[in-house]
């Protein structure tokens, strides 16, 4: 099996990105974006996720069944979500009021 | 490969006798060794679980709740489910079994991380320690699930020891089924194809799945519980913006799939049984393992049902009903497969095979049952009751236990080198049937008349059915402890076991009994599919 041994500069830049989205975040924050406040915020927290998986952690180099185990951790995480939030955008959709 | 010297008859060395000393087993690498660590680490909290059981049983003797107090009675029931589920029930077959026969199904030496597979154990052990700190200090009273508010708002028991106690088992198990994905994919003899391997891999390759992705979610929502106690962040409390009902989202998105990584190991061990006591080739083969990742798979789809009445959305109860039915369907499959597997088999029925077929009635009830509480309306009547008690107790005692016990003696003669009194264990394993379906089938009636569960008093009409409940509960300890006796009897007075005394088509048996430290003297080559029984291959003992 082959190494990828990434460049030093490439580690440095990623770094600069991951403190300039974390200065967005904080100057995201000083403006009311309404209900956008959280999609912006938590778009902003996944690309700096994706950086960190994707370079740090070597993700992008790995072998491919590395890469299949990560995106079934995804999936997992979609599945939680998406089943969660199922219940709280349908309260109260059917009209029925639980009588118990 | 390097060379290893061939045991010398008489002076056979194997991993039993390779050292000794508290040392060698404190300290030990070896897969087997560990394995024995966590059976004697998960009947001590087998008999702590248990004998909580004994002191609800006992007090449902009669309708009054004449021998605890409410609030005792609370933490009973919840150290029962606490101590059984997470620190019984979860290691059970993968870390007993599992752990001694995945590196040797498969013609390997170890797992694939030896080290962390002990640091397992210990995180394990710890993890009991705190959870027996809290028993010992007064008790929890949340129920196992520790719901939000009675965890959080409303605690007033020790549910911070329990639950790190849990939280720290968790990594254990996250461990094991790392340990167990790695080694599957990675350390398979020559010819050990995946379409060759023994179908007790695939269902401990899908558990292991589950254990990875499931265990983290669980943890996290202790971790969040804490964190709204220590530091007031609002997650579960809606006066600080939370949501009590979150908190069953996350749980029971690890804890449905949770019986899978109980019930997954025992449909493991029953296809081993089945074929091998009815020496023939499985029925199905792809079917049986393939149902074992959608089993896997699905199970995450489904944690909702344990929420139709808890304020969920009713469309949301109406989808996690339909993916509820779902998940019957692979399992279904199995049941139907074994069942093609006997057909026309030469049938021994010897003590495993026993085991075997009350794991395939008493798992087909509890499964059918849980149709009935996946039915929305049915769910209605019937949830909090003692129907869903008999059912979950079906596919957990009836299910996992039975499978358990039914592998621990399949596989006794490899581990300790002994085989255990035949006559014992046909008659312990007929008590124990009985005595089960005594204690639970009357509970599956006492809930259907409307009986709830977690209260120490009922109606006078219910006593009948109660008292069978708790003849049934002592038979059933009768059970458990005849064989506890005999195993323990019979590595030091049983017969010496032939290498392979069942006449079984598994690698495991190719290898002496108990196997040497490192499993086979030379790596098997594997050259033919699994389970290739001719009629002419006997059981050697009997
Ligand atoms: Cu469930």
């Amino acid at each position: 099996m082959t190494h990828h041994v990434e460049p030093r500069k490439v580690y440095f830049g990623i770094f600069a990105a991951l403190m300039v989205l974390t200065a967005l975040t904080v100057l995201v924050a000083m403006f009311d974006l309404g209900r956008f406040n959280i999609v912006v915020a938590l778009s902003i927290a996944c690309a700096k996720a994706f950086l960190v998986v994707m370079f740090f952690m070597h993700l992008r180099f790995a072998k491919p069944l590395t890469q299949v185990m990560v995106a079934g951790g995804l999936l997992w995480l979609v599945i939680l979500l998406s089943g969660t939030i199922t219940d709280y955008i349908s309260r109260g959709w059917l009209g029925i009021v639980p009588g118990w | 490969m390097s060379t290893v010297s061939e045991p010398i008859a008489g002076t056979k060395v194997h991993y039993l006798n390779a050292d000794y000393g508290i040392k060698s087993w404190l300290l030990t690498t070896d897969h087997k060794r560990i394995a024995l660590l966590y059976l004697a680490g998960i009947t001590f909290f087998f008999f702590i679980g248990g004998a909580f059981a004994v002191l609800m049983r006992l007090e449902l003797v009669t309708p009054q709740g004449d021998m605890m107090q409410p609030e005792t009675y609370n933490k009973m029931f919840t150290m029962h489910g606490v101590m059984m589920i997470f620190f019984f029930l979860i290691p059970s077959i993968p870390a007993v079994l599992g752990n001694f026969l995945v590196p040797m199904m498969i013609g390997a030496r170890d797992l694939a991380f030896p080290k962390i597979n002990l640091l397992s154990w210990y995180i394990a052990m710890i993890g009991g320690a705190f959870t027996l700190y809290a028993v010992v200090a007064g008790g929890v009273d949340t129920g196992w699930t520790f719901y939000t508010p009675y965890s959080s708002t409303y605690s007033n028991t020790h549910v911070i020891a329990t639950a790190v106690g849990v939280f720290i088992s968790g990594f254990s198990s996250i461990l094991t089924g790392l340990n167990f994905i790695v080694t599957i994919h990675k350390m398979r003899a020559p010819g050990m194809t995946w379409f060759r391997l023994p179908l007790f891999i695939w269902a401990h390759y899908a558990t292991s799945i589950i254990q990875v992705l499931g265990t983290p979610v669980v943890a996290i929502t202790i971790l969040l519980v804490g964190l709204e106690r220590g530091f007031n962040i609002g997650i579960f409390d809606p006066e600080l913006g939370g949501d009590p009902i979150l908190f069953q989202h996350l749980f029971w998105f690890y804890s449905h799939p949770a019986v899978y990584i109980m019930i997954l190991p025992g449909m493991g061990v029953i296809s081993e049984l089945v074929t091998c006591f009815a020496r023939k080739k499985i029925f199905g083969y792809a079917f049986v393992a393939g149902s074992s990742v959608a089993i896997a798979v699905l199970g995450f789809l489904v944690w909702g049902h344990h929420m139709f009445v808890s304020g969920q959305s009713v469309y949301s109860g109406m989808v996690f009903s339909v993916l509820s039915f779902l998940v019957a369907i692979p399992s279904a499959i199995k049941v139907f497969n074994w069942t093609a597997t006997l057909y026309k088999g030469s049938i021994v029925y010897m003590t495993p095979m026993l085991y075997a077929f009350g794991f395939i009635g008493l798992f087909t009830i509890g499964g059918l049952t849980g149709l009935f509480l996946a039915t929305l309306a049915v769910d209605v009547h019937v949830h909090d009751t003692y129907f869903v008690v008999a059912h979950f107790h079906y596919i957990m005692v009836g299910g996992a236990i039975m499978a358990y016990l039914g592998g621990i003696h399949y596989w006794w003669p490899k581990i300790s080198g002994k085989l255990y009194p035949e006559g014992w264990a046909r008659l312990s394993a007929g008590i124990l049937f009985i005595g089960f379906n005594l204690t639970f089938f009357p509970q599956f009636i006492l809930g259907y008349l409307g009986m709830p569960r977690r209260y120490h008093a009922y109606p006078e009409e219910f006593q009948v059915l109660n008292v069978m409940s708790s003849a049934g509960a002592s038979i059933l300890g009768v059970g458990y402890l005849i064989p506890m006796i005999y195993l323990v009897w019979s590595m030091r007075y049983g017969r010496p076991s032939p290498p392979n005394p069942w006449g079984s088509a598994g690698l495991e048996w190719k290898t002496p009994s108990p196997p040497p430290t490192f499993n086979f003297d030379k790596t098997p080559v594997i050259t033919e599919d699994p389970y290739i029984y001719s009629h002419d291959e006997e059981v050697e003992v009997g």
